[in-house]
């Protein structure tokens, strides 16, 4: 997908003619290519030296460059007093994270993965989110949680969990999911600018991947709206709604439903909470069929959240059920083979939008 | 440093020295042992000090023995005692009078009361600057009113009516104001904690990092007994003496959490030991009497004002009433609460400033008539003000709902079309 992706882009850029007229500024689609890695650290350091009450926070974000190498550099940068190395101290360092964000600093506190957020989340949900609305507008939390979310390669259950669903079903919190380095890039960098709590997931087997990013991504001032999806690819017979790693995966799918006849709407959702449901029914509206994709588990989810939505907006346009692609409703095992049954595969993807689209026999039936 | 301070440095002695079974102490009962058991050995207990009768010497012992070769110079001055004479009748009598409007059904959900342990609050909250931060649990409502948060203000907000201090979206465990820097309010034991210190923390990021010279606030994180067996204390103790943070930690230590006894819950009671574990003094203080309180309170915030760290402060005291207004108080001995009750701090301070001849008894006659009639416009302020409306349930959920702020032109930065190009100014 990446490959064909950039033949795309650099075959535009040899088309587009640059506009003469001098003060306007133009942007050449020269393809630049940057890890998710890189857009992450980049984006973190043009934070820093913009405002100075930004710091950062976490387990070995600083003499050990970062735990997944994203804080590469900053501390060299930005000396101890504002790239802390904390002890092993989640609940510690969170609240301390909050308590300094209520006087007005921004912290943004490295999670090594999100799956160590749980013994912080009474910070997360109590101290953060809820704070703003207790003071009645006092006090608001102008903080960042980020960290690795889902499933890696093998490290086993307890660290492979997505916690997308739990925070977005927290009122006060805004939940960020971002797929290439664009995303990452203009997420982050909203969600440091921004004066509410925002949980930022990004994703372990992303952060080596290489995207094609245009010249504005690499602006200093570049940011994306929180609350908005994007239409990673149009499509008129059903749309796929997914958030990080699985957009990879749901784009890779529409490939291969177009061999198929089957041109599928992809919509990248960036932000789980707010949900962006107008781009949802309206893709609904136009496609008339809807899968919803996620790594986490299926009970409560992502996609059950989308589904209830469509249904309660565009009831009437559905032309089959929602079908909810999700990972496997057991915690996830080590085994290689077992774990690739127990996250989505592309294949999954596909049948879901066969079925959905009556070119193969529903899973009732078959029961 | 004060001699307040040598405590620190005996606690830290080998642990044989100060061990726990060389103390007369119920620790010899099962330590699942019964309540009944504690009661029957409470009431002999009880005249046994406390504090431990080993080489630690509590700040007590030093300040009792400053008085008689130091007199006539006064702990206080005349203006000092009547403020904090004042204050203590204020947390008092507005605790008294949430109980009658909790039982006449005007306010509601869990209450709970702080009688008996003003004189931690008084003695501690009334050094402090408005910059100052004061981090509370669910027992706030005189923290608050010690802080300078107007009475009608918190009356209002049990009250659950929109001219609370939180508009009526927090009530009596959440209690937040921005202008006094009461940051909470929380109802988790323990979750206060890490806030304070990253209050702190911020204190010193501004001052060294912004280079806001003269930023010195302090911190002051209060809490119970029961949070002292909790992860998140230790964590902060260690993090707090790492970094330097100017805080001190106050634990109002009154013996129970809810039911469970604090001896029933601790392996090692004496919690101001824990301070030198973590490289900080700990001072264990009576906090039944607000005069002691109020110098080592000086020690302490004068510690984290000059930069040399945090401090744990132990206060024994009691609280006169049950964990909550729903707690039927079963538990606990009724000599024991007979003993506490004979040291009401409010009582010992006014009987010092009568024998010092601070005051009169007329004078502080006048305040208590003062507070009382202070109250009663408060009740009925918060009576008469309005319950909030329909339109403010969605509010405020949010600082920026839209995300990333306001531009200059008025409209949310997010609705600009240029906001994605990296040509919009943020």
């Amino acid at each position: 997908m990446l490959a064909i992706s950039r033949q795309r882009i650099l075959g535009q850029s040899f088309q587009k003619i640059r506009p003469a007229v001098p003060g306007l500024r133009s942007y050449s689609s020269a393809a630049k290519q940057i890890t998710v890695r890189e857009a992450l650290n980049s984006a973190l350091d043009e934070e820093m030296s913009a405002d100075p009450k930004v710091f950062l926070m976490g387990e070995e974000v600083g003499e050990y460059q970062g735990a997944y190498k994203i804080t590469k550099g900053l501390l060299e940068k930005y000396g101890p007093e504002r790239v802390l190395d904390t002890p092993i101290t989640e609940a510690g360092f969170t609240g301390i994270g909050v308590g300094a964000a209520y006087y007005g600093l921004k912290p943004v506190v490295e999670f090594m993965t999100f799956n160590f957020s749980m013994q912080a989340i009474d910070h997360i949900i109590n101290s953060a989110a809820k704070s703003n609305y207790m003071s009645a507008g006092q006090i608001s939390v102008p903080i960042v949680f980020r960290g690795p979310n889902g499933a890696a390669a093998g490290v086993g259950a307890q660290h492979s969990q997505c916690y997308a669903a739990w925070y977005a079903s927290c009122p006060g919190l805004k939940v960020l999911s971002p797929y290439n380095s664009e995303d990452a890039r203009g997420l982050l960098k909203a969600a440091i600018r921004d004066p509410d709590p925002v949980v930022f997931l990004e994703n372990e087997l992303l952060y080596g991947e290489s995207y094609p990013v245009s010249d504005e991504v690499l602006d200093s001032s570049f940011c994306l709206p929180i609350g908005k999806a994007k239409i990673e690819r149009e499509g008129k017979d059903v749309t796929i709604t997914a958030f990080s790693k699985m957009v990879g995966y749901a784009l890779k799918a529409a490939e291969i439903l177009e061999k198929d006849g089957i041109y599928a709407e992809v919509i990248n959702l960036r932000s789980i909470r707010p949900l962006d449901r107008s781009t949802i029914n309206a893709s609904v509206r136009k496609t008339n069929r809807l899968i919803t994709v996620e790594e986490g588990f299926p009970q409560h989810g992502v996609g059950a959240e989308i589904c209830a939505s469509v249904v309660e907006e565009s009831f009437a346009y559905l032309d089959a059920p929602v079908e909810r692609i999700a990972g496997a409703d057991v915690p996830m095992p080590y085994a290689a083979n077992l774990e690739r049954m127990a996250v989505p595969q592309v294949e999954d993807i596909v049948r879901a939008a066969k079925r959905a689209c009556y070119r193969s026999v529903p899973l009732a039936a078959t029961a | 440093m004060a001699t307040a301070f040598s405590a620190p440095k005996l606690a830290a002695q080998p642990f044989s020295t100060i061990s726990p079974s060389s103390q007369d102490r119920p620790l010899k009962i099962p330590f699942l042992g019964s309540t009944r058991k504690l009661r029957c050995l409470g009431s002999s207990r009880l005249n046994l000090s406390r504090r431990p009768s080993g080489p630690v010497v509590a700040v007590s012992d030093v300040v009792k023995a400053k008085k008689p070769t130091q007199n006539p110079s006064l702990l206080i001055t005349k203006d000092e005692g009547l403020e904090l004479y004042e204050d203590m009748v204020l947390g008092r009598a507005f605790e008294d009078m949430c109980a009658q409007m909790y039982y006449r059904g005007k306010m509601f959900g869990f209450v709970h009361l702080y009688n008996g342990q003003e004189a931690v609050s008084t003695g501690f909250i009334k050094l402090l600057k408005q910059q100052d931060s004061v981090v509370s649990t669910y027992r706030d409502h005189v923290h608050a009113l010690s802080k300078g948060v107007p009475s009608r203000a918190v009356m209002s907000e049990l009250f659950g009516k929109s001219t609370g201090c939180c508009r009526g979206q927090g009530g009596s465990m959440h209690m937040f104001s921005s202008e006094h820097n009461l940051i909470g309010g929380f109802a988790f034991i323990g979750e206060g904690i890490p806030v304070a210190t990253g209050a702190a923390f911020s204190s010193k990021y501004r001052r060294e990092v912004l280079k806001e010279a003269n930023c010195d606030h302090v911190t002051l994180a209060f809490f119970g007994d029961g949070t002292c067996n909790n992860g998140q204390f230790y964590e902060c103790l260690n993090m707090a003496a790492l970094w330097k943070l100017p805080i001190v930690f106050v634990v109002e230590n009154n013996l129970w959490a809810i039911g469970m006894s604090h001896l029933r819950a601790t392996s090692d009671p004496q919690i101001y030991k824990k301070g030198p574990a973590f490289g900080m003094p700990g001072v264990h203080v009576d906090g039944m009497d607000v005069l002691k309180v109020r110098e080592v309170a000086k020690e302490a915030i004068g510690r984290a004002r000059r930069g040399e760290g945090p401090t744990l402060v132990e206060c024994e005291t009691y609280r006169f009433r049950g964990h909550s207004l729903a707690d039927p108080d079963e538990l606990r001995d009724p000599a024991e609460k007979a003993h506490y009750a004979a040291r009401d701090p409010i009582t010992a301070l006014k009987k010092y400033l009568i024998e010092n001849n601070l005051a009169g008894e007329a004078e502080l006659k006048a305040i208590d008539k003062k507070i009382d009639e202070l109250l009663e416009d408060a009740v009925e302020f918060a009576e008469e003000s309005p319950l909030p409306p329909r339109s403010q349930l969605l509010e405020n959920v949010f600082a920026d709902p839209k995300g990333f702020g306001i531009g200059p032109d008025g409209r949310y930065r997010c609705e600009d079309p240029k906001f994605t190009e990296g040509t919009a100014h943020v």
